[in-house]
């Protein structure tokens, strides 16, 4: 089940983070909203050879807290090396085959991975954005991923693929540019958020604008709002994880001690994982970012759209082929709401595949290394032709 | 588990893959690892979906390039537009059905076809046990006992045909079979078929 021992034989190796900068004032990007943006910048990753048709290439869309680096390792990793989030999915002879597909990770646009994003600098001001920065949305984030592809000069996409608000980037990918797609794996993901995640997005919101830290956004070069963050991201993995993978990680069992303290500090052992991944998470994450990306998602709703999507022109070729999963203890992103997608492909006439897998990690499934997501995956893009 | 990507198909499939017009949209319902669907898409140049329940035998069928849905049948028709398929396909599964009737009414409604078989519950070697043991029948095509067994519908070649025709069906084709317990092979039967038949294959349609 575990393809961990084998990872840096089958790793890509060492890869490099790459920037594209466009949308230069005056030639702003003009956002969903309508507000204007410029210059933009996308961090990206590339694994693989594109082909001389330029016909092999593979996007991935990370998940709301993810980066471009998907898979290998940096050069300053020395040492303590650090693999891509997808490492166990992407690379020669994985899931997604390096040696066949030419892949690509942008980090999302409203990030702090290194695309523009409201920790950026504003040129109006030399100062970076905060407040300032204009609402973004997932059409936004696949909008500027299409303009790398155009400078790249890649027309068509093998496939697209992400988990979570990955996967919504992916059903914004094929309701916006389907004619570019030949297969589509939309992973532990929604066409649209449910009061109960919209809800979740609003604590952790909360929990960073009641920092005073927070400053309305203008932290930057002060004191950051890290107690909201770190609180907002406990929350984030309690959603991510599920009831039994809490039960079987840490069920009631103390942290370091014998007996309760009789105190406010942490005396169970999901009290202390959470604390950590709290603090673990305000040393690579801007507060900021957090706001827009979880707004982004809560605005995305592409029922609509999929519901008026479908074969374009009724021509075998234009047909996007998906692949959607879903995990049995998602809470998140429950498998109900994959079969709402499911049932939406189908009426319109498309060619869908679905499978539920049995896991019980939670929303977060998809980032650990299992190889029946690698062999569906593997076998699935194989059959596109 | 071992789900080998074999050439030969049972005698079964072969006879149900032989009553489908190459290039047409077929639907298979209870697909498991898409052994028909495969021989289909190979030999028919069909254009195939599945429906597995089976998460395994549903994640094998996609991993062999196949196009297919994890989920219950029963649920998983309802959701496609009218005359969505030009075969549907019910293989072995119909004597497992609680509701039949509503079952086969769905796929008449998104298949302009349906390709219906079954175990024959009159084959000689069943009325056979029942008459002189005065036992619940079990054989090769029967493995069950009644405690266990998954087969709550007892169909009989007569019985469907019945069926058909008061429901409002029009039989296109039947063809009765005699197959070996591997049904690995086997031969079309011709004549006294309610007896001698171990299964039943019928494409039926919409009276209209």
């Amino acid at each position: 089940m575990n393809r961990a021992d084998n990872h840096k034989e089958s790793s890509v190796g060492r890869v490099e983070k790459q920037y594209y900068s466009f949308a230069h004032p005056p030639e702003k990007l003009i956002l969903e909203s309508g507000a204007e943006l410029g210059p933009v910048t996308i961090a990206y990753e590339t694994y693989g050879t594109l082909s001389k048709e330029k016909d092999n290439c593979i996007l991935l869309a990370h998940a709301f807290s993810g980066d471009s680096h998907a898979a290998g390792y940096y050069q300053d990793d020395n040492g303590e090396e650090k693999p891509g989030w997808w490492e166990s999915m992407v690379g020669p002879g994985k899931g997604i085959d390096t040696d066949r597909y030419f892949v690509i990770c942008p980090n999302i646009l409203g990030s702090c991975m290194g695309s523009t994003g409201p920790g950026s600098a504003n040129p109006e001001t030399g100062a970076p954005y905060g407040p300032d920065f204009p609402m973004v949305t997932i059409g936004d984030m696949v909008d500027t991923q299409k303009m790398l592809l155009d400078h790249l000069g890649i027309t068509q996409l093998h496939a697209v693929v992400g988990g979570s608000v990955g996967g919504m980037q992916v059903l914004q990918w094929c309701v916006r540019y389907p004619e570019m797609i030949r297969a589509a794996i939309p992973i532990a993901t929604t066409m649209r958020h449910s009061a109960l995640a919209i809800a979740f997005n609003e604590i952790a919101r909360q929990s960073i604008m009641a920092d005073p830290n927070w400053n309305n956004g203008n932290y930057y070069g002060l004191a950051r709002p890290d107690m909201g963050l770190a609180v907002a991201r406990m929350i984030g993995h309690v959603t991510y994880l599920s009831d039994e993978a809490m039960r079987r990680k840490f069920g009631r069992r103390l942290q370091d001690k014998e007996s309760f303290s009789f105190g406010f500090n942490a005396d169970f052992q999901i009290e202390s994982y959470l604390r950590y991944q709290g603090s673990k998470f305000v040393h690579r994450f801007d507060a900021n970012s957090v706001l827009y990306i979880t707004k982004a998602s809560d605005y995305f709703d592409v029922v609509d759209n999929m519901n008026k999507s479908g074969p374009i022109n009724s021509i075998q070729r234009g047909k996007i082929k998906y692949l959607v999963v879903s995990y049995t203890s998602d809470w998140l992103y429950p498998t109900y709401q994959a079969k709402e997608l499911i049932k939406t492909l189908k009426r319109t006439g498309q060619n869908v595949s679905f499978c539920e897998i049995e896991a019980d990690c939670g929303h977060d499934a998809f980032l650990i290394p299992d190889d029946r997501l690698s062999n569906l995956i593997g076998g699935f893009l194989n059959g596109i032709t | 588990m071992a789900l080998p990507d074999t050439e030969e198909i049972r005698f079964d499939l072969q006879i149900i893959g032989s009553t489908i017009e190459p290039g047409s949209k077929v639907l298979d319902l209870g697909c498991g690892s898409g052994d028909l669907l495969v021989w289909l898409e190979k030999n028919k140049s069909v254009q195939c979906t599945g429906i597995e329940q089976d998460k395994v035998k549903a994640a094998h069928c996609i991993a062999r390039g196949l196009s297919v849905l994890q989920g219950d049948l029963n649920e998983e028709v309802e959701d496609y537009p009218s005359c969505s398929f030009d075969y549907v396909i019910l293989s072995q599964t119909l004597q497992q059905v609680f509701e039949p009737a509503r079952l086969l009414h769905s796929l008449a409604r998104i298949g302009r076809k349906v390709v219906v078989s079954f175990p024959n519950f009159s084959h000689y070697s069943s009325r056979l046990q029942l008459l002189v043991k005065g036992s619940a029948p079990k054989n090769d095509q029967l493995p069950y006992a009644w405690y266990d067994t998954p087969n709550i519908r007892v169909i009989t070649l007569r019985d469907f045909r019945k069926f058909s025709r008061d429901v409002g069906y029009t039989i296109v084709k039947e063809i009765a079979i005699n197959t070996n317990p591997a049904n690995s092979e086997g031969h079309i039967v011709h004549f006294f078929t309610n007896i001698r038949a171990t299964y039943g294959i019928y494409v039926i349609e919409k009276t209209e």
